[in-house]
C-alpha cells in the first residue's frame, strides 16, 4: 500500500468513525484504534495518538452543530468539565502505578452493567425527575426541539454531585486506559442525571473535546501523533461528524439508545478480553 | 434547524461558541489538506511506493513534534510540518472554546460560571505543563 492509498482509505474509514461518534456522543476512537492496529498494522502509540485527534475533531465538528441547534446543555457541560479535566490529571499521575489488567476487567464489567441499565431505562423520563437544588441554582435545566418526534422537550437535570463524581471517574479512567470517555459520559448523564438521550449525546460530544485536548498536548510532544496518520483521520472524521449531526436530529431516541448499548457491549467485551489475556 | 416551538432564539453566546468550534475545525482542516498536498508534491514516490509508507509510519519515523521543529519545518516548506500546524490548531480549538466561554459568562455577569470555566481552563493548562515534566 502506498502512502496515497493509505491516506485515502484511512480517510474513508474515518468518515464512518466520525459519523458514529457524532450520532452517539463518542469520539470515534472505538473505530479508529482497531482499524489502525488490526487493519493497517500501525503501532499502538500512533493509533492512540490518532484516536485522540479523532476525538477532538469529532467533538468540535459535531458540537458546532449541536450547540447551534440548542441540543447541547452548555452549562451542564462546563460544570461537568471540572470533573473530567481533574480526573484526566489524576489518571495521568496514576498511570504506571496501577496494574492495567485489573482495570480493564473492572472497566469491562462496569460497562456491561451500564449497557443493561441503559437498555432498560424507559424512553424518556416518565415520572418526576428528582429535585436538585444545585441544578436549580446553577440553572442547568433545559429544553430542546426534537426533530424526530416534532415536539418540544423540557427537562430537568438531577443528581449534579453524583454526575460530577462520575465525570471525575470517567476522566481518570480515560487518562489511565487511553480510552475515550464518551462511553462513560453519556450513561452518566442519561442514567444518573436524567437528561434526555439526545441531550446527553450532544453534551458529551462537546465535553470529550476538552478531555482529549488535555492529553493531546502530551501525546504530541512525545511524538505519538504521526502527521501522515492523523491528517486523514481528522479530515475523514469531521466529514463524518457533519453528516452524523444531520442524521441524528431525525433519528428516534430508541434507535440511538440501542446503537449506544451495542457499542457499549462491544467495548465491554474488548476490555474484558484485554484484561483476561 | 427549525426554530418552531422554541421559547427563545439562540443567544449570542451560544452562536459564538458554535462559530468558534466551526471556524477552528475548518481552518485546521484547510491547513491539514495543504500539508498533505505539499507532502505528496514534494515526494512523488508517495503516490506508489510501499516502502515509503513503512518509513512514514514506523515507530522510529521522524516528524516534527515540538513548536520549534514545526516552525522551522514550515519555513523549509515541509508538508509534515504544515500538517503538524493543522493538528496544533485542532488541539487548540476546544481550549479556545473554553476561554471564549469565560468571556461569555463574564459578559452575562454569571459569576459562578466564570469561576467554573476559569478553573477548567487552569486545569487544562496545568495538564499541558505537567505532561512536559515527564
Amino acid at each position: 500500500m502506498s502512502p496515497l492509498e493509505f491516506t485515502l482509505s484511512l480517510a474513508a474509514i474515518s468518515v464512518a468513525a466520525g459519523f458514529l461518534g457524532a450520532m452517539i456522543g463518542l469520539g470515534g476512537g472505538i473505530v479508529i484504534v482497531p482499524t489502525l492496529t488490526l487493519l493497517y498494522g500501525i503501532d499502538i502509540r500512533y493509533a492512540i495518538g490518532a484516536s485522540i485527534v479523532s476525538v477532538i475533531a469529532t467533538s468540535s465538528g459535531a458540537a458546532a452543530a449541536y450547540v447551534r441547534e440548542r441540543l447541547t446543555n452548555l452549562r451542564t457541560a462546563m460544570l461537568l468539565e471540572l470533573g473530567t479535566t481533574t480526573g484526566a490529571i489524576t489518571g495521568a499521575f496514576l498511570s504506571g502505578l496501577l496494574h492495567p489488567h485489573m482495570l480493564y476487567l473492572v472497566f469491562g464489567a462496569v460497562m456491561a452493567i451500564t449497557a443493561i441499565a441503559m437498555f432498560k431505562r424507559e424512553e424518556e423520563a416518565h415520572g418526576v425527575t428528582p429535585h436538585d437544588p444545585i441544578a436549580d441554582r446553577l440553572r442547568l435545566h433545559g429544553a430542546f426541539f426534537d426533530e424526530a418526534s416534532q415536539s418540544d422537550v423540557a427537562y430537568k437535570v438531577a443528581h449534579t454531585r453524583v454526575g460530577l463524581l462520575l465525570m471525575y471517574v470517567a476522566g481518570t479512567l480515560s487518562g489511565l486506559l487511553g480510552i475515550g470517555s464518551g462511553v462513560l459520559k453519556v450513561p452518566a448523564m442519561d442514567l444518573a442525571m436524567r437528561m434526555p438521550i439526545k441531550v446527553s449525546t450532544a453534551t458529551s460530544n462537546l465535553m470529550i473535546g476538552v478531555t482529549a485536548a488535555a492529553s493531546a498536548g502530551v501525546y504530541f510532544s512525545r511524538g505519538d501523533i504521526d502527521p501522515i496518520i492523523a491528517a486523514p483521520v481528522a479530515i475523514g472524521v469531521v466529514i463524518g461528524a457533519t453528516l452524523g449531526t444531520r442524521v441524528m436530529a431525525r433519528t428516534h431516541n430508541r434507535v440511538l439508545r440501542i446503537v449506544f448499548v451495542a457499542v457499549l457491549l462491544f467495548v465491554s467485551v474488548q476490555m474484558i478480553w484485554k484484561g483476561a489475556r | 434547524m427549525s426554530t418552531r416551538g422554541r421559547e427563545e432564539p439562540i443567544t449570542r453566546f451560544e452562536l459564538a461558541i458554535s462559530n468558534i468550534l466551526r471556524i477552528g475545525v475548518t481552518a485546521s482542516l484547510v491547513v491539514l489538506c495543504i500539508g498533505l498536498v505539499l507532502m505528496f508534491i514534494h515526494h512523488p514516490s508517495y503516490l506508489e511506493s510501499q516502502a515509503d509508507l513503512q518509513k512514514l509510519t514506523s515507530p522510529r519515523a521522524a516528524f516534527p513534534h515540538t513548536i520549534k521543529a514545526v516552525v522551522s519545518g514550515i519555513a523549509a516548506g515541509h508538508g509534515q510540518a504544515v500538517i503538524a500546524l493543522g493538528l496544533i490548531m485542532l488541539i487548540a480549538t476546544p481550549i479556545v472554546r473554553v476561554g471564549a466561554s469565560i468571556v461569555g459568562f463574564a459578559v452575562e455577569r454569571d459569576r459562578a460560571f466564570v469561576v467554573i470555566t476559569s478553573l477548567v481552563l487552569l486545569i487544562l493548562l496545568a495538564s499541558f505543563f505537567l505532561g512536559r515534566v515527564e
